[in-house]
């Protein structure tokens, strides 16, 4: 199995020396350097970035299918086996849509937005553990790194809501904000629980930390603390990333379309990545930080943390095609009187608990 | 010049322009909302800067109190209390020589200051976790002022809370 746990960073060794020996002698040794890291930088972005996009395109098949099953329908089943092409399809038609914009929106903005909303999944990507020594970047304070991006997103969903110069756009916006910002509190505070019983805020030190019991000593594990953290994490994460039950700013029902009413064609294909990205993103920190990352026995790593995200991608499918919407009231009530209690009370719990095991010599 | 160095340079004032021609925008477009944004886009080219001088944490705090917390505050404050799509407003008051004088005094004195001031650069790199360090710091050394503030801050939370229940 060392083969395929060491199949990428081997890769990437090999390539690294590979542009080595075709650069050395051709310029002075500390030019050459500077440009193989730059080379070998752009291509590890681009491979994460590619990676996710084929899995933005796995998930849309997977959303159809369940959400097909789960309805007693067969979902899409004529674009290649099982429909699995349908994804290709979807862009196609998106890409040769005509694009239209409001006469007056506000140009600019309304340009911008998708670029901005696609951003802090994109940024994440920089700071995910993907298996033994596949970090692309190991910040000794990812965790934080990754809260810091996620705040960004809501700025384009605003910008959408602010420049296409609509009311249903503007409402949506709005609630956009105030949903993302009323969950983040408690998302931090389930986060913190994390950095206590890992002892770190390096992403990759917290996966090192829950490698005990062959690969299975999971932060979730860690009773009662672990695991209710883990589900008010998983809670906020929906509601962080607009998921049903928590998808108000698009709430079709109510205000149309939301704030990507006025949005079409390609600009409001973006969108749509934006929101798998978004969701694949989290779904991958909630298993870096509560369900062992990459750790797990027998299989490699890289594969681990994959079955583990699609195993949290497809909770979040189920709940979506269960839950009917929150009411915005109800909404700002379960933040801030339900999760932010018992997020706060959990923390002291695992402060509690973990000085008693320190105290007892664990 | 090493390649490096030529590199960090070549980075540092591309993000510089950045911060700079962000900040022009918050200061003269006419319509609030494009000013905010453009703070908010100055706000990440100077957590960007950050990251080239190695200092990842002040970076990451930057683009989250900065641009989390202040820029969408300010957003939500305009959106609130502004007929948006109104288009363009006058930037100016009849108070605006006043505030000039004063910009510019509290502008001289920064740069006095800065000119000025002989700064102490660490001679050795720190070794160890620097956020272990700032963290122990935070809560022995400086634990008065650090609880001083948090005090503050729940002053603050609850007088929001009392003003918005009136």
């Amino acid at each position: 199995m060392d083969i395929f746990n060491n199949l990428f960073p081997g890769l990437y060794d090999w390539i690294n020396a590979l542009l080595h020996d075709w650069f050395k002698g051709a310029m002075p040794a500390d030019v050459e350097s500077v440009l193989v890291s730059a080379i070998m930088a752009l291509i590890v972005a681009i491979s994460a970035i590619l990676f996710m996009v084929l899995m933005v395109l796995i998930m849309i098949w997977l959303e159809r299918k369940n959400a097909a099953r789960i309805q007693d329908r067969v979902g899409p089943n004529r674009v290649g086996p099982y429909g699995l092409l349908q994804p290709i399809a979807d862009t196609i038609k998106m890409l040769i849509k005509e694009d239209i914009v409001p006469t007056n929106a506000d140009k600019l903005v309304h340009l911008l937005a998708p670029l901005v909303a696609m951003a802090p999944a994109v940024l994440a990507l920089a700071v995910v553990p993907f298996g033994k020594g596949m970090t692309p970047v190991d910040l000794n304070i990812g965790l934080l790194f990754m809260i810091a991006v996620g705040s960004i997103g809501v700025v384009g969903i605003f910008m959408a809501g602010y420049g296409s110069n609509n009311k249903y756009s503007l409402l949506g916006g709005m609630r956009g904000v105030a949903q993302v910002v009323s969950y983040e509190v408690p998302q931090v505070l389930t986060v913190v629980t994390v950095i206590l019983l890992s002892g770190s805020m390096s992403l990759v030190k917290i996966v090192d930390a829950q490698g005990g019991w062959f690969g299975l000593q999971w932060n979730i594990l860690a009773l009662p603390v672990g695991l209710i953290a883990f589900v008010i994490f998983y809670i906020c994460a929906l509601a962080e990333v607009n998921r049903s039950p928590f998808d108000l700013i698009e709430g079709e029902s109510e205000i149309v379309a939301g704030f990507f009413t006025e949005y079409s064609g390609m600009k409001w294909g973006l969108f749509y990545l934006a929101e798998y990205f978004n969701f694949f993103i989290v779904c991958m920190f909630g298993a870096t930080l509560f369900l062992g990352g990459w750790q797990g026995p027998i299989l490699p790593g890289w594969l681990w943390l994959i079955i583990k995200t699609y195993a949290l991608v497809w909770l979040g499918m189920w709940i979506r095609m269960t839950l009917p919407r929150f009411r915005v009231d109800q909404l700002m009530k379960f933040a801030w009187k339900v999760l932010v209690p018992v997020a706060l009370a959990n923390l002291l719990l695992t402060s509690i608990l973990i000085g008693v095991y320190n105290g007892i010599g664990f | 010049m090493t390649a490096d160095q030529f590199l960090t340079n070549v980075v540092f004032f591309l993000l510089a322009a950045v911060a700079l021609v962000g900040a022009i925008f918050a200061v003269t477009l006419k319509n609030l909302v494009r000013s905010a944004l453009g703070l908010i886009l100055s706000f990440m080219a100077v957590a960007g800067i950050y990251f080239v001088l190695e200092a990842e944490f002040i970076a990451i705090v930057q683009v989250l109190i900065y641009v989390g917390a202040i820029s969408i505050l300010i957003l939500f404050a305009i959106m609130l209390t502004r007929a948006l799509m109104s288009g363009a407003e006058s930037s100016n008051n009849s108070q605006w020589i006043g505030a000039a004088a004063i910009a510019a005094l509290l502008f001289g004195a920064l740069g006095a200051i800065v000119l000025g001031t002989n700064w102490h650069a660490a001679q050795n790199a720190l070794k160890g976790d620097l956020i272990v360090k700032l963290g122990t710091e935070l809560v022995t050394t400086y634990v008065l002022p650090f609880e001083a503030v948090s005090l503050l801050l729940l002053a603050a939370l609850i007088g929001a809370f009392v003003i918005a229940r009136e």
